[in-house]
């Protein structure tokens, strides 16, 4: 009975539940360490038991950067997925091998992280060396993930199957384009760990090549960024039409703009790399210009978004030049949440426009300015559209409804959540402007002055990290509630249509074939060239470093 | 596909933006020659003494003309070798007089290391086998801090040095 109208089976709704239960106990686990991290970076805070800062960092970015992110993504997409074009028996058990390889790997990592085993921080830092299973077990998170992209290629190719020459439904659109792009970038982080970090770690071979190991690095993850991003963009365009009342602004239009990620999006990895050595400077510049192509797509979805919101709006009658935004839900926590999301993309853009920008990127590298920026872009944005969709999400998986309460809980979240980010990203932003590193515990730096400036920001991260501890545990009652306490009953799994009588969507934007195709030429233009150019010219590679995490 | 006409002007009009935010970023980089460090030059990670600036003598501030220096520098996980001083002391300050045009040159012998002098725009990664370089002129006096501010083990919150730019 639920099943009908939701859209959603039991056995579906299990699934997707196990994915949102990785993803809640991910946020306690890596929220306490980075409320951890800004204690002790007051100096007036030293960690128990012998722990390092840089191991509660290593954690810290590993569960929230990549276990979080990708078992809530992941989940929400088999829901997309199962609610648009359906799932099968084997299908399922599959997502279900997809959930075990993933979380094993997970496990198998946290424990070498927990072991002080593999603090080099989630970005890998060879020569510095980790205990093989750390390696292992994120090749397991990926591979994990993988499989969950081919079940979801399946679900769709089978969908088309039976209804030939018609378009796919938008969702499921959306969802296979980002698993697509995922599939593409994790090729790069894969070749580096199979190829380069497991063998030198296990001492198979003797030396890493550094600059190799960074580049493919980096080409998975600024396209990760994006992995977690539209996600998020998914609830925008296709989902929140339908909490306000309203409709999708324009079918096409939104399928273009996910195109236009996936081509983009990955041959830009050498604006993260601005400042190394051994990459010529001609083609850091042609990434940096393909790095803002993506504004392309982000413009789309401002002006959907909004145009959206005004059509809704003057539907309904409201009139007037404002008229319409006033009477946005805004006492909708699923509205809420996701709008103020948005509102915080509009700095957090900006930010990131400067970091990206060849010259500039000099004066905000490695400052504490960069954890600022992807504070408000994953943490504030992504995280804050997350949670939005937890509360529609969880009741309808749990046959439960979204009662007053929940949503007093969480419109005092998400404002609790805005606070805390004010003062902990704003200060983080302030000190990056006056030279304050990032990845770096307390230090006065013998006793320089110009490090005495920065401790007053590092208060303020100390207060915006403690109420944002108070956001993390209201948002985990809130899960907890939504999964135990609330009233049964059906909830709506709210998916918005196209507007009456708007166009075709042209048959060119499902051309798998000509996008992927366009895709890899681009990939192939950015890279060959100065990828063979960096293995042409590669210096000596380097032996493992133990001694520096406090191994060996 | 249909477009709306706002839309239209919208889009117009942030590609626009775009491409002129292009076109200064290039001019900047290829007519004025503000590219970011992308020093070519590689020797081996384990034995950086085979490089002239590399050698023991040859660390630490290096005067090549009237008001013109290079600064050579080796970093170890946690430490920046400025080479020693006449008493045989590790030197731990550099002195500069204000106005000098600066060659930052570095390498490091293990691990990874970022070169940042805090309140500047000398800022770089030192990554093994490579030497990073960088060119600038440090007018303004004032007591500078120079941090790593790339991760490199336990120690990294501990590495750091002195630049001091005086007025003459």
């Amino acid at each position: 009975m639920i099943a009908e109208k939701t859209g959603l089976g039991k056995a579906d709704s299990k699934l997707v539940m196990s994915f949102m239960w990785v993803t809640f106990i991910s946020l306690l686990i890596g929220g306490l360490m980075g409320l951890l991290q800004t204690l002790v970076r007051t100096g007036n805070y030293t960690l128990p038991f012998g722990i390092g800062y840089y191991q509660i960092l290593t954690v810290h970015g590993v569960i929230l950067g990549l276990v979080l992110t990708t078992f809530f993504i992941i989940g929400f997409q088999f829901s997309l997925m199962a609610k648009t074009v359906g799932m099968t028996h084997k299908q399922r058990q599959w997502a279900w091998v997809s959930f075990w390889v993933m979380l094993t790997g997970t496990i198998a990592s946290a424990i070498m992280i927990l072991l002080g085993k593999a603090s080099v921080l989630y970005t890998f830092y060879a020569p510095l060396k980790a205990h093989p299973i750390f390696y292992f077990g994120l090749t397991f998170v990926v591979v994990g993930s993988w499989i969950a992209c081919f079940v979801n290629f399946h679900q769709l190719y089978q969908w088309k199957k039976k209804h030939q020459g018609e378009h796919s439904p938008l969702l499921a659109f959306m969802v296979v384009i980002n698993m697509l792009m995922w599939f593409i970038c994790t090729l790069g982080v894969a070749a580096t760990v199979l190829i380069q970090f497991i063998p030198w770690s296990l001492g198979l071979v003797g030396e890493i090549n550094i600059l190799v190991s960074r580049t493919l690095f980096w080409y998975f993850g600024h396209p990760l960024v994006y992995f977690w991003l539209l996600p998020a963009y998914m609830a925008w365009y296709a989902i929140l039409p339908k909490i306000i009342g309203g409709k999708i602004f324009s079918d096409s239009l939104a399928r273009l703009a996910f195109i236009l990620f996936l081509i983009f999006s990955i041959p830009v990895g050498f604006h993260h790399q601005l400042l190394e050595p051994g990459i010529d400077p001609m083609w850091k510049y042609i990434q940096v210009v393909l790095t803002f192509a993506v504004i392309i797509p982000s413009l789309l979805t401002a002006f959907s978004m909004f145009a959206t919101f005004e059509i809704t709006g003057r539907q309904k009658g409201y009139t007037g030049l404002f008229g319409w935004f006033r009477h946005l839900p805004w006492k909708d926590v699923r509205f809420f949440a996701p709008f103020m999301g948005m509102v915080a993309f509009i700095p957090a853009g900006a930010g990131g426009i400067i970091n990206a920008s060849n010259q500039m990127n000099q004066v905000v590298h490695n400052t504490i300015w960069v954890t600022g920026h992807f504070h408000l872009t994953l943490a504030t944005t992504v995280i804050l559209t997350f949670f939005g969709i937890t509360y529609w999400l969880v009741p309808v998986l749990t046959g439960r409804k979204i009662d007053k309460k929940i949503n007093t809980l969480g419109m005092t979240q998400t404002i609790v959540w805005l606070v805390g980010m004010f003062f902990m990203s704003g200060s983080m932003h302030l000190a990056g402007l006056l030279g304050a590193p990032r990845r770096s515990a307390f230090s006065d730096y013998q006793g320089s002055a110009q490090a005495a400036e920065w401790i007053g920001y590092q208060y303020g991260q100390a207060i915006g990290g403690s109420i944002l501890f108070i956001g993390i545990l209201i948002m985990l009652y809130n899960f907890f509630y939504m999964t135990f306490k609330a009233p049964k009953g059906v909830e709506e799994f709210p998916i918005a249509e196209a507007p009456d009588g708007s166009e075709p969507t042209p048959l060119v934007l499902e051309n798998w074939k000509l996008w992927i195709g366009i895709t890899v030429v681009l990939i192939a233009f950015a890279y060959t060239i100065p990828f063979v150019d960096i293995i042409q010219n590669s210096p000596p590679g380097s032996p493992p470093f133990e001694w520096p995490i406090g191994n060996g | 596909m249909h477009m709306h006409k706002y839309e239209k002007i919208w889009m117009a009009s942030g590609v626009g933006t775009l491409l002129v935010f292009l076109i200064v970023l290039g001019i900047g980089a290829f007519y004025q020659g503000t590219q970011p460090p992308s020093c070519m030059v590689t020797l081996d990670p384990q034995n950086v003494q085979a490089h002239e600036a590399f050698k023991e003598e040859n660390l630490g501030l290096q005067q090549l003309g009237e008001k013109e220096y290079t600064l050579n520098v080796l970093a170890t996980a946690f430490n920046y070798d400025f080479g020693k001083d006449e008493d045989g002391n590790n030197v731990k300050t550099i002195r500069i007089p204000a106005g000098s045009k600066v060659m930052f040159q570095a390498t490091t012998e293990d691990v990874i290391h970022g070169f940042q002098l805090a309140g500047t725009n000398v800022n770089m990664m030192l990554e093994p086998g490579y030497i990073s370089t960088l060119e600038t002129t440090l007018d303004n006096p004032g007591t500078y801090t120079l941090i790593c501010n790339e991760y490199c083990g336990t120690g990294h919150h501990l590495m750091t040095a002195t630049v001091e730019v005086y007025e003459e």
